[in-house]
């Protein structure tokens, strides 16, 4: 699974822009999925019937676009002008290296060295409108004519071990697509799997929607990777998750509310296999999940995360037991599922 | 009304935690109702058969309401949380919440370096009286709503999440003196309005009506000081025009007025600048369904003691059955 991940990892997809992304995951699902299919939005469908005598449809999304940002125009010295695509810190892209294109010509988002700053400069953060992406160009027109209007860009990172830890950039969903590979390709489960690869969910959940609307199922859960800030605080408070403790199960965020009966489901398959988990901090983040909830008469509807360090900047890291642990409670919840977990009385 | 308000208001259900209110709801329907179904997503759904004509109409009231839910829970025992809806770290302050489970807990906020400043969320506290971690008796992700006992006062009702266990009794009365009109009514009593209007979208795309009438409560602007709105307390039940995520069919809004008039129930016209209600939701469901609301003027809306005029909520009863009857 980590060579899935290195890959899904390192290739190119921001929103809008996930070819390539598609191209490894049909690789990595062809033979394994009855049917494989892209749908007009760019989706990538893989389906396996369950094994189960009274089977329930079962959708399972991961997003395979990414954030990065885009070219939106040209400086008379060759330096491009950006915005980013879906949500960006402005405090995490000067002297970041990028991919500018499918074709990845390098580029390397400039600012002004430390000697020439001025007083008080120090102190502000550049705001993307104020940055420029330098890609070596000579002029307007050999910007231009490298990188278009409209180019999309992504951080510039490759896969390797940090530690027990593994980084990367665009963990966040690429770990959930690693995760969601991984259920299609294991044996077969008992309810009908719908897994859809998803596009354009960092910018406002938009390939989930039609996911969902296609697979007309009965329950959903969208796998991500998810922000761990487990880092040192001042005070006892509240880390959204924490990096090694286990898959993050989403119990409210802001575009959702959890299913209670898959959240029972998850933490009851947890608890009796041993399997570590933990709850998301509520409140905080949105997902795929967001969507399918809202499909057609509505979708009983759950999250499940793997947590990632530095998410939506150059580099995550995550720790490849989380990794594993989010399969095992997928596949084992998976094999529980009843329609008792998803009735309302 | 009166018992009926006070049990329903009484009855702990935050948005997505509305099993507790839906079977008190349900219980209260299911003698009057033709046929009762609970969608995917929580939706308690009441049908009253029509005489086998057009047109099919749909009611949406919501049983969820504002609550918090926590986040984290320290080494003393002590729960961070975040808002479930809109509420405001104002209203918390000295406020006690009611988990499901039945445990109570008190809002208690950190000390402020500015006591001119209101509170954030960050500063504030659940207190469970728990000793430790160890016998914290709740978890995270568990939900907990505002404690508040219904009060009558003259012509006022008073609790909390009148926003919109109201709507609720309303519905309910609605359907108990309806005799059957045309086309078959479906009465909603929504969930997860408060936070993302989920309930009632895909309850819509389920029933597919043709034509959507929520019953929600209202802000009023006849208090001291407060932010212009012509609409107040006790003048009758609100025809909405216009809020911050509709604008009413003027179909709709016109047998709404109709309606009041036919029956013969002051009324006013209401435009509201903040807000919205599950009508907003139910008007994009599939190709459009003409959607609007009827409302009930409320003060001090999404604070633990809204207040109501009896005579406003037993109006909006016989406007609606009025309506109904309208082809």
């Amino acid at each position: 699974m980590i060579d899935l991940l290195r890959e899904l990892s390192e290739a190119f997809g921001p929103s809008g822009h996930e070819k390539e992304v598609r191209q490894v995951l049909r690789r990595a699902l062809e033979g394994h999925a009855d049917r494989l299919w892209v749908d007009a939005l760019g989706n990538l469908h893989a389906y396996r019937a369950g094994t189960a005598p009274q089977v329930l449809r079962v959708l399972i999304t991961a997003h395979m676009d990414e954030i990065g940002l885009m070219v939106v125009g040209h400086d008379e010295s060759g330096g491009l002008r950006v915005r980013p695509i879906g949500g960006i810190d402005d405090r995490v892209l000067p002297g970041a290296l990028v991919w500018v294109g499918p074709d990845r010509i390098p580029g390397v988002i400039g600012l002004k060295p430390v000697h020439l700053l001025e007083a008080g400069e120090a102190d502000k953060v550049v705001r993307v409108d104020n940055l420029v992406v330098d890609i070596g160009a000579r002029n307007k027109e050999e910007a231009q004519r490298l990188a278009p209007l409209g180019t999309p860009m992504v951080f510039a990172t490759r896969f390797g071990e940090v530690g027990r830890l593994v980084k990367g950039k665009s963990f966040d969903d690429r770990a959930g697509c690693a995760v969601l590979a991984e259920l299609v390709r294991g044996d077969r489960l008992p309810h009908d799997l719908y897994a859809v690869f998803t596009v354009q969910e960092e910018v406002g959940l938009r390939g989930a929607r039609v996911a969902a609307y296609t697979a007309h199922p009965d329950c959903g859960f969208a796998l991500e990777g998810t922000i761990a800030d487990d880092l040192p605080r001042k005070k006892d408070v509240s880390p959204t998750s924490e990096l090694g403790k286990g898959p993050a199960i989403t119990v409210m965020d802001r575009t959702f509310i959890a299913h209670r009966g898959l959240v029972r489901l998850l933490v009851d398959t947890a608890e009796s296999l041993g399997i570590p988990y933990q709850f998301k901090q509520p409140g905080v983040g949105g997902t795929d999940s967001g969507a399918i909830h809202r499909a057609h008469e509505g979708v009983p509807s759950a999250t499940v995360a793997v947590p990632c360090r530095y998410i939506h900047s150059p580099l995550s890291l995550l720790d490849p037991a989380d990794l594993e642990n989010t399969v095992r409670l997928m596949r084992e919840s998976l094999a529980r599922l009843t329609p008792d977990n998803i009735r309302n009385t | 009304m009166e018992n009926l308000i006070r049990k329903l208001t009484e009855t702990y259900g935050p948005s997505g935690f509305e099993d507790t209110i839906r079977a008190v709801l349900r219980a209260e329907v299911e003698p009057f109702a033709d046929e009762i179904r609970v969608t995917p997503l929580g939706n308690l759904v009441a049908v009253k058969k029509g005489r086998g004509g057009e047109p099919r109409r749909m009611l949406a009231a919501h049983m969820d309401e504002i609550g918090v839910i926590v986040t984290h829970i320290d080494e003393k025992g002590f729960l961070r949380f975040t808002p479930i809806g809109g509420v405001s770290p104002l209203t918390c302050l000295g406020a006690r919440v009611r988990f499901e489970n039945g445990n109570l807990g008190v809002i208690g906020v950190e000390k402020r370096e500015d006591p001119q400043k209101a509170p954030t969320f960050e500063q504030l506290y659940i207190d469970v009286g728990a000793t430790g971690r160890a016998d914290c008796p709740v978890r995270v992700g568990d939900a907990a709503v505002f404690e508040r006992p219904f009060a009558a006062q003259g012509r006022r009702w008073v609790a909390k999440a009148m926003d919109d266990r109201i709507g609720c009794a309303v519905l309910v009365e609605t359907l108990r003196q309806i005799e059957p009109v045309a086309g078959d009514v479906y009465f909603v009593f929504s969930a997860q309005e408060e936070t993302t209007l989920s309930g009632a979208m895909t309850a819509a795309y389920g029933i597919e009506p043709e034509m959507a009438i929520a019953v929600d409560v209202t802000g009023t602007g006849d208090t001291p000081e407060s932010r212009p709105m012509a609409v107040e307390l006790g003048k009758g039940p609100a025809v909405k025009v216009q809020d911050a995520g509709m604008i009413a069919h003027p179909r709709v809004r016109d047998l709404l007025v109709q309606a009041a008039e036919a029956a013969g129930v002051p009324y006013q016209m209401e435009v509201l600048e903040r807000g919205t209600t599950d009508a907003a939701a139910t008007q994009l469901v599939r190709s459009g369904i003409p959607s609007g609301c009827l409302s009930i003027p409320c003060r001090y809306v999404h604070t633990p003691s809204e207040m109501v005029d009896r005579e406003d909520v037993e109006g909006a009863v016989r406007v609606l059955l009025q309506a109904l009857r309208i082809p």
